[in-house]
């Protein structure tokens, strides 16, 4: 009295959960051990001070804020490109939603780890949080600082809950297949989880509901991240652009990072039954449309800057342009620009290979794009006895590192504790069964479906 | 707990169950309908579709407005600190505040009335573990003792039909 195809999905998603190989442990012993390394780093820094790093006057910013922005820019991969897909009902959607929506929870996470990173004293960080002191004085609501706390806060407790109550029909298909311990915990994290109509009406209510309130604000948290820059008299942040333009650059960061994360998920999990070809295909091109946009803002900027002819902005202008910085500068572009669009831009490299290699590059132009915003204008503002370099230091080297490695282990965590693909909407997508995918050809190098 | 219920392969079956239990005199709020996914091509998924949820979460967007507007309204006019020659209370940025508040209340008030209106997280009623290989079941919880023959003969009545009594 079972359906083949659903047992088929439950076979292949709770595969993961039910069964752990020696490669498991291999594939999270590396990144964990970057997180370990991260850890004695952060507290050597905390036991000898600042001064281990590279962070000094006048450069307060450096390799901590970058990875804060650029963190909170991947996070947009998901919640917001999953609420957009659900509220356009796009059909392939449902094998890419929760891959994306897990993004969004770990890199916000890490994101908002480094404003405490970047303390000297990080356990007085509760000092940001709207309470009243003993002084009964309350946090500067004018402070971009402190909206900061209030948009990373809301985001992600509503990514948080955008990707709980959708896997809530998942964790009681994992109670009906799981014995002793697992079953006690799927069964409580089920909530008691049946399947009437009822059920199914609301949680999808709520899903919508959570779809439309999510998307303005992942669209204000990058606004608002934008504003503790553009915010500040410093040359070439004090513009209106900074908003969209860090916003259109975290959908596009967080587009390549979604690639990456289903190009392995695939690999690693054998999921080419669910993750196929078309869906690179549709990504791909999303990655083309923001590569463009990406371009769109940077000449934007730049032209703006050049225009202008102040002093100031056209030092910093050229520092990236032809001077010290040049070098990461055209490296950014090339990364963010030429690489997806000639990848993106061509049929026959929109494959899975090539989607992963223009998303490597933008991953990587992204950082840049990020460090090239703070340290080449901090490090020469109006006058010049504010004029400083900053070299990083091994401490603040790790820290980052590190942070890719925490992402790919609890990415790994994470997609061995909960099927990493919706079965439930793959089952009520009418999904395609594999051998109706055939495999990539000269003619169809996508895969196409025959249906 | 006293049910009787049928498991079905399709969509088509379980509905041809529930019109035969309505036939039978049971009310849509008698029978239990469980599926492992949304059946909205059929009848029976529509079953109890209307909520208040959209209403609850603009209560909870309103409420969260309120809470940014005193938030920043209370803590900036009770202690006044001149801060780059805005005004005390400065609309502008406090706005931020009041937006992410708005939409964290709407998002916290959908999730209390899901949870609230799906019975999440209370007793289990009737459950088969079938039901999440891709099995409809439709049944009757505590049904009638006199009555429990005539459930029976229409939870059978469509082809493949699996009728279990517990």
């Amino acid at each position: 009295m079972t359906h083949p195809a659903h047992q088929q999905i439950n076979r292949d998603l709770l595969r993961p959960l039910m069964q752990t190989s020696w490669r498991f442990y291999a594939l999270v012993a590396l990144p964990a051990a970057l997180v370990v390394a991260g850890l004695v780093s952060w507290f050597t820094q905390m036991f000898f001070g600042f001064g281990i790093s590279g962070i000094r006057w006048p450069i307060f910013w450096g390799f901590y804020v970058t990875n804060f922005v650029f963190w909170i820019g991947i996070s947009h991969a998901g919640t917001l490109i999953s609420a957009i897909l659900r509220l356009v009902n796009a059909g392939w959607r449902r094998p890419v939603t929760r891959c994306a929506e897990v993004i969004t929870v770990f890199a916000l996470m890490i994101g908002a780890m480094f404003p405490i990173i970047h303390l000297g004293r990080p356990w007085l960080a509760f000092w940001l949080f709207p309470y009243p002191s003993e002084r009964l004085i309350w946090p500067n609501f004018r402070s971009p600082l402190v909206w900061d706390f209030f948009a990373i806060n809301t985001y992600l407790t509503g990514s948080l809950l955008f990707l709980y109550l959708p896997i809530i029909p998942d964790f009681a298909v994992a109670r009906d297949h799981a014995t002793g311990l697992r079953r006690r915990i799927y069964a409580a994290l089920a909530l008691g989880w049946r399947g009437t109509p009822r059920q199914w009406h609301r949680l999808e209510t709520a899903m919508q509901i959570m779809a439309i309130a999510i998307i303005p604000v992942a669209v204000s948290v990058h606004t608002i991240v934008s504003f503790d820059f553009s915010m500040a008299p410093v040359p070439m942040w004090q513009t209106t652009i900074f908003g969209p333009y860090f916003v259109a650059g975290a959908i596009f960061s967080g587009i390549a990072a979604l690639l990456l994360a289903m190009a392995a998920l695939r690999k690693i999990l054998h999921l080419e039954a669910y993750l196929h070809p078309v869906h690179f295909e549709n990504l791909g091109k999303l990655l083309l449309v923001m590569a463009l946009l990406w371009g769109y803002f940077v000449f934007n900027e730049r032209l703006v800057t050049y225009y202008g002819n102040g002093p100031a902005e056209m030092a910093v202008f050229w520092r990236t342009q032809r001077e010290s910085f040049a070098p990461l500068y055209w490296t950014m572009v090339i990364c963010n620009f030429v690489l997806p669009l000639s990848l993106m831009g061509i049929k026959r490299f929109r494959t899975i290979t090539g989607c992963v290699i223009a998303s490597i590059g933008v991953v990587i132009g992204m950082w840049l794009e990020r460090f090239l915003i703070i340290v080449p204008a901090l490090g020469h503002k109006y006058l010049p006895y504010s004029y400083g370099i900053y070299r990083p230091q091994p401490v603040e080297i790790i820290i980052t590192a590190a942070t890719f490695g925490a992402m790919i282990l609890l990415y790994a965590l994470f997609s061995k504790l909960v099927p990493i693909i919706s079965m439930w909407e793959l089952k009520a997508g009418d999904h395609p069964p594999a051998d109706l995918i055939p495999p990539a050809t000269e003619e169809h190098p996508l895969g196409e479906l025959r249906l | 707990m006293k049910a009787v219920y049928g498991l079905y392969a399709d969509g088509h079956a379980a509905q041809q169950a529930v019109n035969r239990l309505r036939a039978a005199g049971l009310g849509d709020a008698q029978i239990t309908i469980l599926s492992a996914q949304p059946m909205e091509d059929f009848e029976f998924g529509h079953i109890d579709k209307r909520s208040w949820m959209w209403w609850i979460a603009c209560g909870g967007g309103l409420i969260g407005m309120a809470t940014g507007f005193s938030l920043t309204w209370l803590t900036e006019t009770s202690w006044p600190i001149n801060v780059g020659g805005l005004p005390i209370y400065a609309w502008w940025p406090n706005l931020i505040i009041i937006f992410e508040l708005t939409m964290l209340g709407a998002i916290l008030a959908t999730v209390t009335s899901l949870v609230a209106s799906a019975g999440l997280g209370r007793s289990r009623g009737l459950y088969d573990p079938e039901v999440s290989d891709g099995a409809i079941l439709v049944g009757v919880e505590d049904p009638a003792a006199d009555k429990v023959g005539d459930f029976r003969q229409a939870l059978e009545s469509p082809s493949g039909a699996r009728v279990k009594t517990i």
